[in-house]
């Protein structure tokens, strides 16, 4: 057993070492790929903040963050879930809809409009680093 | 203790319900007047309606229900209380036609109205029309003994105010985004906490004193300015004052805290709830651990977490009674051997509902 883990952790550390000499190993990201990555989200995110704060979205001028400043109160961590407004498991885009359609007298947006994707990715954003709770209240 | 009993104090009792009876501190503890030189009395108080034009003569008709609802309410009551307290943001965007419709439906109050002055109503033209409607922006009056101030609190720097923004439109949306950081912290300001100094100069320490600004009166989360930035300034002049109480609006939910001799008591919103600033993840907050926190709101129930309140001074310090509506009536009232305000039903952890979490 011990000649095992003596092996063993012999193996690792040529591995490790291996790593070190040769940092170039496959499917490795270049800097522009993950600047590209980064820059691609943050300008969804900041369309979503821009839709979020406009009232652009309805017919009345109200705006999500009216109610939601910084998207607090949106609980996207626990999508899906049950609602029983709905009687059904709704997801986050749903509900999305349905404060677009009431509060917001507007028409209701397909899940994949690029304006959806926007709202979802602004709100996500601001509960970034929460443990997800999908089903919780 | 039976002249303690009267229309009013039956009314308030009345008012609450089943709070009423679910009380851990008798009602007449609260009530207590002193030295009978002065009436036992309530006022109501009506907040932050949002006004919101759409264009033309149409406007937010969720907004509007909320005003005109607090309205029809409050002129309902019997007695009748002694006076109306608007808290400021009558309107959305500052706008004249908002100020007007808002103020047609004020009009139908009965008994005499006072008003606060609110961001949103004067960050488009520097409040010069809402001061047509209502009068100077900061001012006091006395009442059955009890000494009220009304303060403008939601100003900020002159160079914020007049030098940063190309159009007072432009002014006036960048302060209406209540998580925008082009916002700008409020302030009392000095020429007007020198004003204070003055007006209480002639005010004994032993009057029961109310102060009613928009903006919490000490500091709770910046980024959605729930802050007053001199609040240390102005606390310092209330401080001498055995029944110091604030008043606010601004934060549309019920917050309530202690310090030294000020109590502080928040009022609802007519047109929508705020979440607490504790359920925004990225950032810290200091909501007055005393408070206990309202349940989250039901969107589905358009008036979930809005309402109104009837507000009575009996003791020389505030007793608030929430009227909210698709909710259970809440009343924070201050307790003598506690020094400090307790919600009447629920301040107790054992006695709290199964708490829903705030996200």
């Amino acid at each position: 057993m011990r000649r095992f883990a003596t092996a063993l952790t012999l193996g690792v550390s040529v591995i490790a070492l291996a790593a070190i000499m040769n940092a170039a190993v496959a499917d490795e990201f270049t800097k522009t790929e993950v600047d590209r990555w980064q820059q691609q989200f943050e300008s969804v995110i900041k369309d979503g903040r821009a839709l979020w704060t406009s009232g652009a979205l309805g017919t009345n001028g109200v705006a999500c963050a009216q109610c939601h400043p910084n998207a607090a109160n949106t609980h996207p961590e626990t999508y899906p879930k049950f609602q029983k407004q709905f009687g059904k498991v709704a997801q986050l885009f749903e509900m999305v809809n349905w404060c677009i359609v009431n509060p917001l007298q507007g028409k209701a947006l397909p899940a994949d409009d690029p304006k959806m994707t926007a709202i979802i990715s602004y709100v996500t954003h601001e509960r970034r680093g929460l443990k997800l709770t999908p089903g919780t209240h | 203790m039976s002249k303690l009993i009267t229309r009013r104090s039956v009314m308030a009792a009345g008012a609450v319900g089943a709070v009423g009876t679910l009380t851990t501190l008798p009602i007449s503890m609260v009530r207590l007047a002193f030295g009978g030189t002065r009436d036992d009395f309530t006022f109501t108080y009506i907040s932050d309606a949002h006004i919101q034009q759409i264009k033309g003569a149409s406007f937010v008709r969720n907004w509007d229900q909320g005003l005109k609802r607090a309205v029809a309410e409050a002129n309902l009551m019997t007695p009748e209380s002694d006076f109306v307290m608007f808290g400021g943001d009558l309107a959305q965007l500052g706008k004249r036609e908002e100020l007007d419709h808002g103020g047609e439906i004020l009009s139908r109050l009965k008994g005499k109205l006072y008003c606060v002055m609110g961001e949103h109503d004067y960050y488009f033209d520097l409040g010069e029309y809402w001061s047509k409607l209502y009068g100077p922006h900061y001012y006091s009056f006395d009442h059955k003994g009890v000494h009220f101030v009304v303060l403008n609190s939601i100003l900020t720097s002159d160079e914020w105010t007049f030098r940063r923004w190309p159009s007072a439109e432009q002014r006036m949306l960048e302060m209406a985004g209540l998580d925008n950081p082009n916002g700008s912290p409020f302030m009392v300001g000095d020429k007007q906490r020198a004003w204070l100094k003055q007006d209480l100069a002639k005010v004994s320490t032993d009057t029961p004193l109310v102060v009613f600004s928009h903006s919490p009166l000490q500091k709770i989360y910046k980024g959605w300015n729930f802050w007053t930035d001199d609040a240390e300034d102005v606390q310092a002049l209330l401080a001498p004052y055995k029944s110091a109480n604030v008043v606010y609006g601004h934060v549309h939910q019920i917050q309530y805290n202690q310090i030294g001799n000020i109590a502080f008591n928040s009022v609802m919103s007519t047109a929508w709830p705020w979440p607490y600033p504790q359920s925004y993840a990225q950032a810290d907050s200091h909501i007055p651990v005393l408070t206990v926190p309202m349940n989250r709101a039901d969107p589905f129930f358009e008036r979930d977490a809005t309402g109104w309140q009837l507000i009575d001074v009996g003791s020389g310090r505030v007793a608030a009674r929430y009227q909210l509506w698709d909710n259970e009536p809440r009343t924070v009232a201050f307790d003598q051997k506690l020094g400090r305000p307790v919600d009447l039903a629920y301040q107790e952890p054992t006695r709290r509902k199964v708490p829903q979490t705030h996200y």
